[in-house]
């Protein structure tokens, strides 16, 4: 992964100084709340319902071990020793001081880690798919990109204040993981129809929230070195059109929607025009410097086949491990290695937190088994990505005795849920009550893996993250005259594919979401032809079936 | 006489003339002319050659106003070498952005200690990408 140089550790370092310059005059009446608000947020604090929330950068998800360990003694020391991982694979912790955050942001610092533009009307991090450069079907490995991107949105001194946050997720596969049509800009890396060189597919005006959109297309193909030239076009003109009178109205999918993506598009070029070709244009020095960072471990030669029969084995004799790798190991591009899920979503603790504890032995088994190297996923999951199969077995049986083998990855009780009404001040309703309810309800593994792959998304309110319209089931929740309630959407994709979910009828009560999911899923049981998917079942037939099972009248 | 920041340090208003708006500019002044941009009145909007210009000011209505950044940019990046000031609601601690951002000036509209402001100027030392006061990117110079 990336290492810092001593300029990148200088720009940090003096990050950390400016804000606790910052906090200082702050604490001391020098700045008002408004204008600190602001500088606060692109630090990554927020401030919620119960505490202040710091929002860390985990760029594009990767993480090392030390990392990782310095998470869980902050997690200790400054707040309540458990750390939340969002959808946006960053980390979060829900109850620091103010005046201790600029002392969190030196810690982080010291492990070339940060809270930078995690929040506010900025570039916000740039997100990824989570099996970048071990996935069998990549094309190339989009990391370099996220990290040439992430120097370059750092500090941008012209785009800190935009008319609403700015999201980019770049992918390297056609199937895609990083959700980049909800995002935006969307980048995805593909050949050119003739040459077949590799460069960019470029989305924008996608995005989640009170509208949610998918991104279009801006340009077909852009040779690599244009990327930042062309980032900057779209940046400059989003900044000056995008609307700001409304800040519902403030995201660009809505200026793209406005203007139609052809009048986007030109006002693009006619920006790049200035642009490119001049000194941000990137060299073949820079992209290889940057690739240079994400180059293959010593991976063993290993006789794959052999591997993989003894897992089968051991897999026989303890079923219990068989499933696990079944349900939560994916296929690596290296013969003899899986890429491993540790799922975050136990029945019984809130989707995505993870103690302090858990992280220090997460950090070991990082060294122990996977180069010391981990990733967090949108999914609120943590990534063990290159794990010899030899080592499944004691890996297993470690994350075991810590609760993180749930092998439910992909399926009905991995729910991706926000913190909600618990925590986040803009929420409408609580979420991890309604996510543990269902996972209550569903405790049945052979029942939950029988229904087949399945995305279920909760988000405490429109700003959506919890992904709700993406989910094959989405649940939002809203506010009915004080009290809580919860919007059902079925159909939600968000692949290749990818689609907004429609919503099925008028909202429900907190205590009867389990039920409706029910009915929702034995709707499905009762409907699917052999083992079509859920998503593939909704397509086929539609809502009706659905609301009518969910909104009959009990005779 | 009214302070501001100018090229980094605490001056005199030396500007004498009337600030004008975009349309009270004709298409060849006689004289150097100061016009007054804001947004959603950006630099497409002055008439004349911008060596006609003695004094650009950029009117900040809210300090969140992120247009006048991409403006400043725009005109160093035309050619524009004279005085970009920042006027009206802007912060302290955005100095060292709009600096990179081609405002070489700087009039708060509220009451502040100009001379503590200084410090803001020079938050960084070094910046990944190329702005107007450094015009390559970092990585061309790793
Ligand atoms: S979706 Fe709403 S409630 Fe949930 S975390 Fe985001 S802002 Fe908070």
């Amino acid at each position: 992964m990336y290492v810092y140089d001593q300029v990148d550790q200088r720009i940090i370092d003096e990050r950390v100084a400016q804000f606790r310059d910052q906090t200082q005059r702050f604490l001391a009446g020098d700045i008002a709340e408004e204008h600190f608000l602001p500088l606060r947020l692109q630090n990554g604090l927020y401030v919620q319902r119960l505490a202040p929330m710091l929002r860390i950068a985990v760029p594009y998800g990767m993480m090392n071990s030390a990392q990782l360990r310095k998470l869980a003694e902050i997690s200790r020391n400054f707040d309540k020793g458990y750390a939340h991982i969002s959808t946006r694979q960053n980390v979060q912790l829900n109850w620091p001081e103010l005046a201790d955050v600029p002392d969190i942001l030196a810690e982080l610092a010291s492990v070339q880690m940060h809270a930078v533009q995690t929040s506010g009307n900025c570039i916000r991090n740039t997100t990824t798919d989570q099996f970048a450069g071990v996935a069998v079907d990549e094309l190339e490995d989009p990391r370099p990109w996220c990290e040439i991107i992430r120097q370059w949105s750092t500090f941008h001194p012209e785009f800190a204040f935009l008319p609403r946050k700015f999201k980019i997720a770049v992918c390297g596969t056609e199937s895609d993981r990083a959700a980049i049509h909800a995002h935006d800009i969307g980048l995805e890396l593909v050949p050119h129809p003739d040459s077949g060189e590799i460069g960019f597919k470029v989305l924008a005006g996608g995005g989640l929230g009170r509208t949610p959109v998918i991104g279009s297309v801006v340009c077909e193909w852009l040779p690599k070195k244009h990327l930042i030239t062309y980032l900057e076009a779209i940046l400059r003109v989003y900044n000056q059109l995008g609307r700001r009178d409304n800040k519902y109205k403030a995201r660009i999918k809505i200026l793209v929607k406005a203007m139609g993506v052809e009048a986007f598009r030109e006002h693009v070029e006619e920006q790049w025009k200035a642009l490119k070709d001049g000194p941000s244009t990137l060299t073949d020095a820079e992209i290889d410097r940057c690739k240079g960072f994400f180059t293959e471990p010593a991976y063993k030669q290993i006789d794959g086949l052999a591997a993989a029969a003894t897992v089968k084995a051991q897999g026989e004799q303890n079923p219990e491990f068989g499933n696990w790798v079944t349900r939560n190991t994916v296929a690596h591009r290296v013969p003899g290695y899986r890429i491993v899920n540790i799922s975050l979503k136990a029945t019984g603790y809130a989707p995505g937190d993870i103690s302090d504890v858990q992280m220090e032995a997460v950090a070991d088994f990082a060294d122990q088994y996977a180069f010391g190297e981990l990733r967090s996923t949108h999914q609120q999951n943590l990534v063990l990505a290159d794990v010899e199969q030899e080592h499944l077995f004691d890996l297993w049986q470690k994350l075991d005795a810590l609760g993180l083998a749930t092998a439910n990855i992909g399926y009905l009780t991995d729910v991706i849920c926000c913190p909600g009404g618990d925590y986040c001040a803009l929420a409408n309703a609580k979420s991890i009550p309604v996510a543990e309810a269902i996972q209550d309800r569903f405790d049945n593994l052979d029942y939950v893996y029988d229904l087949g792959p399945l995305d279920l998304n909760i988000s405490g309110c429109m700003n959506a993250c919890g992904h709700h319209h993406i989910g094959h089931i989405g649940v939002l929740g809203v506010d009915k005259k004080g009290a809580e309630f919860y919007q059902v959407s079925l159909g939600g994709s968000q692949d290749k594919d990818a689609s907004i979910g429609k919503i099925l009828g008028p909202s429900f009560q907190q205590e009867d979401m389990a039920d409706v999911i029910e009915k929702l899923l034995t709707t499905f049981v009762g409907l699917r032809q052999s083992e079509e998917s859920f998503l593939d079942a909704y397509r086929r037939v539609g809502l009706e079936p659905f609301k009518e099972a969910v909104y009959a009248k009990a005779d | 006489m009214p302070k501001l920041i100018k090229d980094g340090r605490v001056v005199d208003d030396q500007w004498q003339g009337e600030i004008l708006q975009p349309e009270q500019i004709p298409e060849s002044p006689a004289a150097p002319v100061a016009v007054q941009l804001e947004p959603g009145q950006g630099p497409a909007t002055i008439p004349c050659a911008l060596s006609n210009l003695g004094l650009v000011t950029i009117f900040f209505p809210a300090f969140t106003d992120g247009r006048c950044f991409s403006y400043a940019r725009e005109l160093r990046e035309s050619g524009y070498t004279g005085e970009i000031r920042a006027t009206g609601h802007f912060i302290r601690d955005q100095l060292f952005y709009l600096q990179r951002c081609g405002f070489n000036a700087f009039q708060f509209a509220e009451e502040v200690d100009l001379d503590a402001c200084l410090a803001s100027l020079s938050d960084f030392s070094e910046s990944y990408q190329a702005a107007v006061d450094q015009p390559e990117p970092l990585f061309l110079r790793r």
